[in-house]
């Protein structure tokens, strides 16, 4: 039984690396319209009407949620797993308090942006402004990325120098301090209530808003996706590159890169920046568009969901946590017979992946290499 | 500190004496202690620039320690290291890599999961500047050399436009920095590769090559961060005899490409055969210091031979 699960598997992987191999051989003209189509296709979901594939859309089924607002939740966890990615798959890191970057990216715009949060309150006093003034939206951008970014420096500053497992508990510790602030600074954050209003690229959520409004979603979709696409872009740049290898180099192992002339501290500190900006980025997004955020929006399980995502999708491959990242957000969405039972759901699925394919879905190439090794090398041992 | 090292590393290499060479490094009174254990005891001596020098000694003598003493992954208890005029011991790693030392490893340490390529490759990172925005944005420009810019080569007409722009391009506002070291490292790498005798495996995962090209593998990546030193740890155990001759061969070309080279070698024959002069280490005390000859018939190198082989046996 399990010999044949092994052999099927074994094919499987063979196709995949077969489907990669092809795909590094064409002429780059053809990658090229090859991407062009995959990302037109990525624009053209939100309006998906090809029969056949019109069952993936969870408004297909009764009481559904509406389509593009599942697909922009998509996005926005595809774009917390590029983030995590880099901290977790390329330098190694264990992070287990990503929601905590996600949750200061939200209150960034919340807190600036919003006439009824208590921060833009205080500032109207102050500065003796109009009741209907707030920070723009798109001033907020820069605000969340820099607040997050910031937060990323202050944390890994002196916690970058721990390993492995301390590193994972201080980041859990952070991830929970980063909520209970947000609940019980109440003058600042309103704490439990909440804050409302949150503005979008329009101003403040409202009737009036033409394109990104509360009914129509797709808008927010083609801005999210928008957004990831930027992302991948910046992200493949860096992965191909002298900070990509030295983030590999600390991940494989560390004393060895500070002697060929890694400078550990640094690179780790970068990755845990632009991870921290990309999971503010992702807040920010998500906040924006749900118009309002309580802490308990931001809790751990949401943390350990992140990490999932990576690890299911296959930590260190940039198309494999996204996939990750769209399984675990989109499956209980269309089946939402499992919604009840989600977290057992999870917790199954979560052992099945990690009993047959160790690495993730879809492996990172040099990770699936080492994989087949390491089960010759257990065999030779038997 | 660093301004003093820079001054007296452009000290020219002129002999002083007729005979003598330049002291590259210099290990002065080396003192440390684990706890109760004492694995370095006093230790002094210097290498020469352009020399090989063999450090020999039974197991646990000290060899692999006096390297992570001079690479700084251990601060001695007392005593410093020198190179080329500038302290050693209490700097970091990079920094000392960065100096000109680099090393290879006992336990062979690679990056198992990077190809043979970028593995090089990490080492010639270390003469690189390129970080996160540079990678990022490319901004900073460099003027790039004759060969360097971009070629016209294509025939179809549009095309040849295309890249007729591009050149012109390049020729006016440069090349992106991260680019040019970019390929500068594949480059390099590659001829290293090359060097060493692994070129057909460059795509290969590093934890994939057979144990005596991982070897080859890791002298590779020491040489690509430019090191004025090369400290070979047992670079020959595991190899047959006919493996270890090439691997000689190799060291006297690294020699020849301007590198000092220290090698560790628990085999007597093979460092009498390569080394122009030898350090001996018993228990962490030198024992013997001078040319194969001498040091093969020291009554004291001998007989701790002979104690360890009684105790191998
Ligand atoms: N990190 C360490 N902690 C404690 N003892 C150590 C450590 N590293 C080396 N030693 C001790 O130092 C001595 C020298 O070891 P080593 O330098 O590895 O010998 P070798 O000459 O075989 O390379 C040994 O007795 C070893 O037990
Ligand atoms: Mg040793």
């Amino acid at each position: 039984m399990m010999d044949k699960v092994r052999a099927t598997e074994a094919r499987r992987r063979a196709a995949l690396n077969g489907i990669a191999d092809r795909w590094a051989a064409l002429p780059p003209w053809q990658r090229l319209i090859g991407v062009a189509a995959f990302i037109a296709f990525l624009y053209y979901l939100p309006l998906l009407g090809i029969p056949g594939l019109t069952w993936l859309r969870t408004d297909s089924i009764d009481g559904g949620n509406s389509w593009a607002g599942v697909l922009f939740t998509c996005a926005i966890y595809v774009l917390v797993a590029i983030g995590l990615n880099v901290v977790v798959g390329l330098a190694g890191l264990l992070d287990l308090g990503y929601i905590g970057f996600f949750a200061i990216g939200a209150y960034s715009v919340a807190l600036f942006g919003s006439t009824n949060s208590p921060v833009v309150k205080w500032m109207q006093r102050t500065f003796d402004l109009e009741p209907t003034w707030a920070v723009a939206w798109a001033i907020c951008i820069p605000l969340a990325i820099a607040l997050s970014l910031t937060s990323g420096v202050i944390l890994g500053w002196p916690t970058l120098r721990l390993r492995g497992d301390y590193l994972a508990i201080v980041t859990l510790g952070f991830g929970e301090i980063i909520r209970i602030v947000a609940r019980n600074l109440t003058g600042v954050t309103n704490g439990a209530a909440g804050i409302s209003a949150i503005p979008g690229p329009e101003g403040a959520p409202s009737a009036d808003n033409k394109i990104f409004g509360l009914q129509d979603l797709k808008p927010w979709y083609w801005l999210a996706i928008t957004v990831v696409l930027l992302m991948v872009f910046a992200v493949r740049r860096l992965e191909n590159s002298r900070v990509g290898r030295s983030w590999l180099a600390i991940r494989e192992d560390e004393d060895a890169a500070a002697v060929m002339g890694v400078n550990g501290f640094k690179f780790k500190l970068w990755a845990f920046a632009i991870g921290a900006a990309l999971g503010g980025l992702s807040g920010f997004l998500f906040a924006s568009r749900n118009a309002f955020i309580d802490p308990s929006q931001f809790n751990a399980t949401l943390s350990i969901l992140f990490v999932a995502m990576v690890v299911v999708g296959g930590s260190g491959n940039m198309v494999g946590v996204a996939f990750g990242a769209v399984l675990l957000a989109y499956l209980p969405e269309r089946f939402r017979f499992v919604s009840d039972y989600r977290w057992v759901a999870f917790g199954f699925a979560m052992v099945v992946v990690m009993v047959l394919r160790p690495q993730g879905l879809i492996p990172s190439r040099r990770r699936a290499r080492e994989l087949q090794d390491r089960a010759k090398e257990a065999k030779v041992s038997v | 500190m660093s301004e003093t090292s820079s001054t007296e590393a452009r000290e020219p290499s002129i002999p002083r004496q007729p005979g003598a060479r330049r002291t590259l490094l210099e290990v002065d009174q080396v003192v440390l202690r684990f706890g109760g254990v004492v694995a370095l005891n006093d230790v002094s001596f210097q290498i020469h620039e352009g020399e090989i020098l063999g450090l020999i000694g039974p197991n646990g003598a000290g060899k692999t320690t006096t390297f992570n003493v001079m690479t700084g992954v251990f601060k001695p208890t007392s005593g410093q290291v020198r190179f080329d005029g500038a302290r050693v011991s209490g700097r970091k790693p990079p920094e000392i890599s960065r100096m000109g030392i680099s090393r290879t490893f006992q336990n062979i340490r690679l990056f198992p999961e990077m190809t043979a390529l970028e593995n090089v490759m990490v080492g010639t990172d270390s003469r690189h500047k390129t970080s996160v925005p540079g990678a990022l944005f490319r901004l900073y420009r460099v003027r790039p050399k004759p060969e360097e810019l971009p070629q016209v080569t294509s025939d179809v007409p549009l095309l040849r436009i295309w890249q007729q722009v591009r050149r012109t391009c390049a020729q006016i506002f440069g090349l992106s920095r991260h680019i040019l070291e970019e390929r500068a490292a594949e480059k390099k790498s590659l001829e290293l590769l090359q060097f060493v005798g692994i070129e057909g495996r460059a795509n290969e995962v590093a934890r994939n090559l057979p144990y005596g090209d991982q070897r080859r593998l890791e002298i590779a990546r020491a040489l690509a961060t430019e090191p004025k030193l090369l400290c070979l740890d047992e670079p020959a155990a595991g190899f047959n005899p006919a493996e270890k001759e090439q691997l000689l061969t190799l060291i006297r070309q690294i020699r020849d490409r301007g590198h000092t080279v220290l090698l560790i070698e628990h085999d007597m024959r093979l460092v009498m055969g390569v080394t122009d002069r030898v350090v001996v280490l018993e228990f962490g005390t030198k024992i013997a210091d001078g040319s194969p000859d001498e040091v093969s018939r020291d009554p004291r190198v001998i007989a701790a031979y002979l104690g360890e082989s009684v105790d191998a046996a």
